[in-house]
């Protein structure tokens, strides 16, 4: 088997020096009757690569590729083009098969892209320091959440109907079993929420997104005063991490804590995962943070070099007191969205980013010249809300039959909710052509 | 015959490169320097060309724009040059055996990355309708049943992002089934002194309290010790099998027995799966819960610190918890249920993460996992077991090894053999990394003093192995022969030396800051120390 | 002024009714280079036994517990900037904090200096 350089002359040789005359005299601490006398029925056995590659291409046919068709799917995870560059330089085996870095002077390689990695985030968000990935957003953002009560020893948390359901839902079930007091709005698709009547003295945090669920964008200086007023932080969830290369970052609004869904920058849609969180916060905080943070210091020869630190907050020094369980974190898609960034460098990401509003309001504009559709949103970075004169689902599905997979229907989220029906959130990055939004309106006109 | 007037030396002379040599750049040949990134900045350079928006108009409804981010400018061999630079001061399997205890470094085949890059796989969006994504839901599918069947467990839920992330699955499935059953009283959760940390942090995340099961003098945990801590109040055991110490637990099934008379769950932390994949099945142990890391045990690459996935299979008294969302066959093909309200029958505890879980990590798993077969599967648990074994034979007269043979994937030392040398665990791992060689796991686990956990898992061959005996021979007897200061300064032949862990700490420096007059030339010595 | 200890090695200096507490020698030497220090701020009641501090080194974590019911007077904060005094005059400039002590005979019932003495012998 190619992937098992032990050949049986080793073996019996091996055997020879443990001085037991079979591997399973190695395994006599296992109860006998749970010792599986052979390989496990109904499985299939060994198979070349080439039969592996069969088998799985196959599978990868099934799908219907984003890139293959005209595209709009958003709602939390976004295709971008990706520079081949990213991908081929962190599948240099250094940086894929190394762990994380304990030992600082054998993987400086891997400190210096995440120290490299936090000062990006920390730029990116206005913030003044971030750590070293999350898995993802939603885990993020509750992570956040555990942060902020933490902090002020609070227990009431109110997220935004603006918030994405899946973290709304990560935050529900992780924070709830610790018994916080967690008060979801409902879903602010018209953007008329205004959550400083609800902030009171027992609030622990806010949770809000911008752009939101339904693609509006905020404004939370008024709001970060408000709360601050009351000894309320205020997290400010970010899912569309290019929308920061255009808008004023959270951490300009008085944020106190930042998350984003870091997958636009260098990372490929995959289904859903790996993708990676961003965590920024402010100086003050800092002892609070989850995860793992990099820090600079010197060598014995004085000369700079980086080091994991802080790390009495973490599991495998404080246990139980811990700040949060995570140990492995999202260390190579760090990477990627640290290299994609560095070669968008200051003009490209503002040039990303411009570009993606612009397809977005010249497809919006195309929309809005469709019988019976409507924009809800008044301002938007590549993600919009389209109420549709039909449920939005069935429209969907019709669309794709006709190869075009036009956005997420807001049912998807919220499927035993009145009034959401006709709602489909639909967005535009640069990877959009004007054919493919041509074929979008086209695809409309010939279904409602 | 032509005399060839330009011939040139094809031996090298020798010459004596005393310990001073210091270059012009600071380079080492293949040893660069390299800066900080935003120190190449190179004002007016870009590394993606994009076309111009398609319209200057903008719908931003009043909000307001930033004026810049700080971000450097570089063009595309500036980036690709400073990255493969960062990686050239990485160990890593590829280039070194790694043998770090309880994280199973182990090859990473290249046909797992070009399986996970086809765009069938890659280039697809969670929320696709899921008749564009048969495939996908298909291969969760297929892997979700070798998970299963390997470990001979009823149902597992595919989402959590690592193990750690499994370990908060299999407790939030145990707190919610406590619920159902009236039991909310049941709060506290036996861990082992010889837990990875993630487990006793883990408990605290969820709400319990945590209470230590004191070690025995064998590396073992006893059913007595866990009986005397059982009561009314007790959740769950969290115990790891093989255990952290390279050990099985013999009383396995007394302590699930016991656990479950109870009243009790036993969460199984199943980290180090590599040791029994095919040869046992967790099941018939009296398993409740247990993640896999498919970072470790189905060779996902561990990437420098992730991405990992932590699938966790569940038994028939806890599968009704398990989290949304999660495939199901239906009656035009696959389907994913997303909603509570959709989980027929099932009480999903809620939800753990962003979409479906880790897709990219799926598919590599399957073609590991396809590649091995169940044949394979097994005979990868035979050699990892055997190649642990080999090390700890072949040093335990030279290293103090902390419990009698045999030991399962991982053999585990500790610092008795160092006594009076005046060499410390982390001197004689620093040591190593001169030798070509990634230390081995120190200080974990914290039942032994000092301890040195090796780990090489079955990638390595014996040829391989033999030499690492050598070495580590070699040192610790250079060790006992009194060579302090040899430890005491290694590494010497890194790119960097000691690091100075007690200053990150004391003044912590967690981002570059744009200096107020740019430094010079960016070689990367002290300048930065601010 | 009278000094106490703890098994848990703490010291406890009583200069009329306000005792000062720190860590000891013993202890700052075990714990390695201090990196942080986590001090109650005034007027918290404390409980003997229970959490009162934080001392941090680069790869421990070590709660500093109460020696004796009382409230926190003041903390020092000088810690916090440079936690390093710990180290360099854990039994001066190194305190943690002042408190105000419930009990008297609490006090008095603690270790004096020769039984810690020949407590860390036997360790
Ligand atoms: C025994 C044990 N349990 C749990 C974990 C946590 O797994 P992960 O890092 O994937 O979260 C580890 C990983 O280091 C481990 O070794």
């Amino acid at each position: 088997m190619r992937y098992l350089p032990l050949t049986e002359t080793d073996r019996s040789a091996m055997l020879a020096t443990i001085g037991v005359d079979s591997v399973d005299a190695l395994f006599r601490d296992v109860p006998e009757q749970a010792r599986l006398k052979g390989p496990i029925a109904g499985l299939s056995n060994h198979m070349g690569e080439l039969a592996v590659e069969r088998h799985l291409s196959r599978l990868a046919a099934k799908n219907v590729t984003a890139s293959s068709v005209p595209f709009f799917i958003g709602g939390g995870a976004y295709k971008h083009h990706v520079p081949a560059s990213v991908d081929q330089t962190l599948l240099r085996g250094e940086f894929l098969t190394s762990y994380t870095p304990y030992q600082p002077e054998v993987t400086q390689g891997t400190l210096q892209y995440l120290f490299e990695f936090q000062t990006q985030v920390a730029l990116l968000t206005g913030m003044d320091v971030a750590n070293a990935s999350m898995y993802d957003g939603a885990t993020g953002t509750a992570e956040a959440v555990l942060m902020a009560a933490r902090i002020n020893k609070r227990n009431k948390v109110i997220l935004s109907g603006g918030l994405h359901p899946h973290y709304r839902e990560v935050v529900e079930t992780t924070c709830g079993v610790m018994g916080m007091d967690i008060r979801a709005q409902a879903p602010d698709w018209k953007n008329a929420e205004d959550l400083t009547a609800l902030i009171d003295g027992e609030t622990a945090c806010i949770v809000v997104q911008t752009p939101s669920l339904f693609g509006h964008l905020r404004d939370f200086t008024a709001l970060c005063d408000a709360a601050h007023a009351k000894g309320t932080l205020v997290i400010v969830v970010v899912t569309e991490v290019v929308s920061l290369g255009l808008l004023t970052p959270p951490g300009e609004m008085g944020a106190d804590i930042v998350v984003c869904e870091g997958q636009s920058i260098g990372n490929g849609l995959n289904f859903g995962g790996p993708y990676v969180g961003l965590f920024a916060t402010r100086d003050k905080y800092v002892r609070q943070m989850p995860g793992r943070l990099c820090g600079q210091t010197v060598d014995a020869d004085g000369k700079r070099g980086f080091v994991l630190t802080l790390s009495t907050r973490e599991q495998h020094i404080r246990r139980e007191k811990a700040t949060s369980n995570i140990c492995t974190n999202s260390g190579l898609c760090a990477l990627a969205f640290t290299i994609h960034l560095s070669l968008l460098g200051e003009q490209g990401l503002t040039k990303l980013a411009r570009v993606n509003h612009a397809n977005a309001v010249t497809l919006a504009d195309k929309l809005e010249a469709v019988k019976g559709v409507k924009i809800v949103n008044d301002g938007f970075f590549n993600e919009f809300t389209v109420k549709l004169p039909k449920k939005a689902a069935k429209v969907l599905s019709k669309l794709a039959e006709r190869g075009i997979l036009a956005g997420v229907p807001v049912s998807r989220f919220y499927p035993e909710m009145d009034g959401l029906e006709d709602l489909l959130l639909v967005a535009s990055t640069e990877v959009n052509s004007l054919e493919d939004m041509d074929a979008l309106v086209r695809g409309l006109e010939e279904v409602l | 015959m032509a005399m060839n007037n330009q011939g040139r030396d094809s031996t090298p002379h020798a010459v004596t490169v005393d310990g001073e040599f210091v270059t012009f750049t600071g380079n080492k040949a293949l040893q660069q320097e390299e800066a900080l990134i935003f120190e190449l900045d190179n004002p007016g350079a870009v590394g993606v060309d994009l076309e111009a928006p398609v319209t200057t108009k903008t719908r931003l409804g009043g909000v307001k724009t930033r004026a810049s981010v700080g971000l450097p400018s570089l063009a595309e061999p500036d980036v690709v040059r400073h990255y493969t630079r960062l990686s050239q001061k990485n160990f890593a399997i590829d280039t070194t055996m790694y043998p770090l205890g309880s994280c199973t470094m182990k090859h990473n085949p290249r046909l797992n990355e070009k399986m996970a890059r086809l765009p069938g796989f890659s280039d697809i969006h969670p929320l696709q309708p899921v008749e564009t994504v048969q495939g996908a839901l298909e291969l969760i599918d297929q892997l979700a049943h070798w998970l299963k069947t390997l470990t001979g467990m009823p149902a597992i839920a595919m989402s959590p992002g690592a193990g750690a992330h499994g370990e908060l699955c299999g407790l939030m499935s145990i707190h919610a089934a406590l619920d159902a059953r009236g039991e909310s009283h049941r709060r506290r959760v036996l861990v082992p002194e010889s837990a990875h940390g993630t487990n006793p942090a883990t408990a605290a995340f969820c709400g319990f309290t945590v209470d230590t099961i004191p070690a025995e003098e064998n590396g073992r945990v006893s059913v007595e010790a866990v009986k005397a801590k059982l009561g009314d109040d007790v959740a769950c055991i969290m115990l790891t099998n093989p255990n952290t110490c390279g050990l099985f637990e013999p009383q396995i099934r007394e302590i699930a027995d016991a656990v479950h008379a109870a009243g009790g769950y036993f969460y199984c932390d199943g980290a180090n799966y590599n040791a029994i994949v095919g040869r046992v099945r967790p099941a018939d142990l009296g398993v409740d819960a247990m993640h896999i890391n498919l970072h470790k045990t189905f060779s996902t690459p561990h990437g420098g610190g992730g991405p990992g996935s932590g699938p966790v299979v569940l038994s028939d008294a806890l599968a009704p918890y398990a989290p949304l969302p999660f495939v199901v066959h239906g009656k035009n093909g696959f389907d994913l249920v997303e909603q509570a309200a959709d989980a027929k029958g099932a009480k999903p505890f809620g939800r753990l993460k962003g979409f479906h879980g880790q897709m990219g990590m799926f598919v590599r798993a399957l073609a590991y996992i396809l590649s091995h077969g169940a044949d394979g599967l097994r005979q990868v648990a035979s050699d990892a077991v055997l190649n642990a074994n080999y090390v700890l034979a072949s040093l335990k007269d030279v290293m103090s090894a902390s419990f009698d043979g045999p030991c399962m994937h991982e053999a585990l030392f500790d610092d008795r053999f160092l006594k009076g040398t005046g060499v410390t665990p982390l001197d004689f791992a620093k040591a190593m990394i001169d030798e070509g060689y990634h230390p081995m796991t120190m200080y974990f686990p914290l039942v032994v003093h000092g301890a040195l956990l090796i780990e090489p898992t079955e990638t390595e061959s014996k040829q391989t192995l033999d030499r690492f005996i050598a070495t580590m021979r070699h040192l610790a007897e250079k060790a006992k022969a009194g060579d302090l200061a040899h430890f005491q300064a290694s590494p010497r032949l890194t790119p960097r030396k000691r690091l100075d862990e007690t200053q990150a700490a004391r003044k912590p420096v967690l981002r570059w800051v744009k200096p107020a007059v740019p430094a010079s030339a960016p070689v990367g010595v002290a300048q930065a120390a601010e | 002024m009278t000094i106490r200890f703890t098994n848990d090695h703490e010291w406890i200096k009583l200069d009329g009714d306000i005792a000062t507490v720190g860590i000891t020698d013993y202890a700052q030497q075990a714990l390695g280079d201090v990196v942080f220090v986590e001090v109650p701020e005034a007027g918290r009641h404390l409980t003997k036994g229970k959490d009162a501090a934080v001392v941090e080194s680069v790869k421990a974590a070590s709660e500093v517990y109460a020696p004796v019911d009382g409230t926190v007077v003041e903390g020092n904060v000088a810690l916090a900037d440079e936690p390093s005094l710990v180290n360099t005059d854990p039994e001066g400039a190194g305190w943690f904090f002042k408190m105000k002590i419930k009990d008297m005979a609490h006090f008095e019932a603690l270790l004096d200096e020769a039984a810690y003495k020949s407590f860390i012998a036997g360790l």
